[in-house]
């Protein structure tokens, strides 16, 4: 357990002094900021008065999508560069187990995402104390739930398939183009096929996003979902760790 | 303290170590010599817990390598071949890490004596990019040192560095030895003469020799081997000493040079001096020349089917 922390804490501080980090984390602030100005604004320039407040997922809902894309740029250097840089070998012969390696990388960086979505806890805080009588608490609370989900399980799985490469960017694209099936694609079949389309609706992780968890609605089933995907994800990259012991 | 036997470890079709037994006791230094691709890196990585052998069992300071390999990376030292680093951290703060993961207490301490121990108390705070080689092998073997381990495994731990690093880095080694076990390997064949107690010839994933250095070296001299300078040629000479009873083989090598071999025992350079005078050439230098443990490297790891029973 406390290799786990240990090596978080060295992640974490490591994204601290990387652009590519303060890029990412930039971008999706901004881009959040941008669209919750753009919301007030349109909402309150409207002459025939306000029809509808916003709420807190004008928030969380951009901000999953774009986790979408910027998950993987956080997680490709993790274990890719251990073995790259051939320190893999290092935490491979200290006494650390593999899936205290691939938990501790993971939770690094879950960490640090942790840290970007505190930050945007001022918008809900600013919607706050520009409704009567405020923002729902329970849809607040279902949302930041939910996008926290979300993040953990994206994280996981760019933390495993980091762990299948050396090459930083083949862990990237990989990650994405899992996140984009996850996301968007795999709940397509669910509305084509006859028979069998509750199993993609099953897998469709932004469905449990959208219409379950950010909608103010807390369901067991998506909960476990998320901790599933995210445990697998682990388990997955603690399995390409050990195999590397035996090439 | 080491326990190898019967190990086996193949990459796919291609064996790299075959049958390897030896052990190695506390307090012992053990050199592994041998060409590149001999297996020594690959036996390394056994001994450490980094990879499982196909065949065969190893036991590091008493726990098994494979069933308990946790235990045994906790007592061994290792400094892989590559000296891989955290280029982004300061020396103090990669040594701290390594020191958090082995669950040091009063990490902050530890880490500070092993920076004197390896001599880079003034460079704590800087950044491992910044190192140069010699100063990055020292921080490798800092981090080895950290828990003060049993058991030390050194892939070429002087490779790259200056003469005046390696010296530094070699008494550090030999302090170490004094109470520890020290596995080290090296294709210096002087390194393995001065530090190691003993020495294991690996040629091809197999061990082809195994002994003090001394013994090696005695044991594979078959003559006595002698060199002659004389002033000018002394192409007429050979020919007058090769007759000379007891002389085994005579050779030239440079101009007014020759060395002479005559079997143990028969000590004829009396005769061989009385000759060479006698016979008009002034004698310049008489010296024997000791087969060096490079000879016996090259011997052994040339020939095929060599293997020495000691």
């Amino acid at each position: 357990m406390r290799n786990i922390w240990t090596i978080a804490k060295r992640e974490y501080k490591i994204y601290f002094s990387s652009p590519l980090a303060y890029i990412v984390m930039l971008i999706i602030l901004s881009v959040i900021g941008m669209i919750f100005a753009l919301n007030i604004i349109n909402l309150t320039s409207n002459p025939f008065g306000m029809n509808q407040a916003p709420d807190v997922s004008v928030v969380t809902g951009p901000m999953a999508f774009m986790l979408v894309f910027s998950a993987p740029a956080l997680t490709m250097r993790l274990l890719a560069d251990e073995q790259r840089m051939g320190t893999l070998e290092l935490m491979l012969t200290a006494p650390v187990r593999d899936w205290e390696l691939v938990v501790g990388k993971w939770f690094g960086s879950f960490l640090f995402v942790l840290t970007m979505i505190g930050i945007t806890l001022i918008f809900p805080y600013l919607l706050n104390s520009m409704i009567t009588p405020g923002i729902d608490q329970q849809l607040m609370l279902s949302s930041y739930l939910g996008i926290i989900l979300v993040s953990a399980a994206f994280l996981s799985i760019g933390v495993s398939i980091s762990a299948m490469f050396s090459n930083q960017f083949a862990a990237f694209f990989l990650t994405m183009g899992l996140l984009v099936i996850i996301w968007f694609l795999i709940g397509i079949p669910g509305q084509i096929l006859f028979t069998g389309g509750e199993f993609f609706k099953y897998l469709d992780m932004s469905d449990r996003f959208y219409n379950s968890l950010n909608q103010g609605i807390i369901n067991l089933s998506d909960i476990v979902y998320f901790l599933s995907v995210t445990a697998l994800g682990l388990f997955i990259g603690s399995v390409a760790i050990e195999m590397r012991r035996w090439r | 303290m080491i326990r190898v036997s019967g190990l086996t470890k193949d990459y796919g079709t291609r064996r790299a170590i075959e049958s390897l037994t030896f052990e190695a006791e506390q307090g012992e230094i053990l050199g592994f010599l041998g060409p590149n691709g001999a297996g020594k890196t690959t036996t390394m990585r056994i001994l450490t817990g980094y990879m499982p052998p196909t065949e065969g069992e190893a036991t590091v300071a008493g726990y098994d390598v494979v069933a308990e390999s946790i235990e045994v990376r906790r007592r061994v030292g290792y400094l892989p071949e590559t000296v891989p680093l955290y280029n982004d951290m300061t020396v103090f703060d990669y040594l701290k890490f390594m020191a958090d993961l082995r669950h040091l207490p009063n990490g902050d301490d530890r880490v500070d004596e092993t920076l004197e121990m390896v001599g880079l108390e003034d460079r704590a705070e800087g950044y491992i990019s910044n190192l140069s080689k010699g100063m990055r092998q020292r921080v490798g073997l800092g981090q080895a040192l950290l828990h003060r381990p049993e058991v030390l495994i050194l892939d070429e731990p002087t490779i790259g560095l200056d003469p005046g690093q390696v010296v530094d880095v070699r008494n550090v080694i030999r302090e170490i030895g004094k109470e520890r076990t020290v596995l080290l390997s090296t294709h210096i064949l002087s390194e393995a003469q001065q530090l190691c107690d003993r020495v294991l010839i690996i040629n091809k994933g197999r061990i082809v020799a195994e002994d003090t250095p001394a013994n090696l070296q005695a044991s594979l001299i078959g003559s006595e081997r002698v060199m002659l300078r004389v002033r000018g040629e002394a192409d007429d000479l050979i020919d007058t000493i090769r007759k000379i009873r007891g002389i085994t083989n005579v050779q030239p090598k440079e101009d007014g040079v020759l060395e002479f071999q005559f079997a143990p025992g028969q000590d004829v350079r009396a005769i061989v001096a009385r000759t060479t005078i006698e016979a008009g050439y002034d004698l310049l230098e008489m010296r024997p020349i000791g087969m060096s443990l490079e000879d016996i490297f090259l011997q052994l790891t040339r020939e095929e089917n060599v293997e020495v029973e000691v």
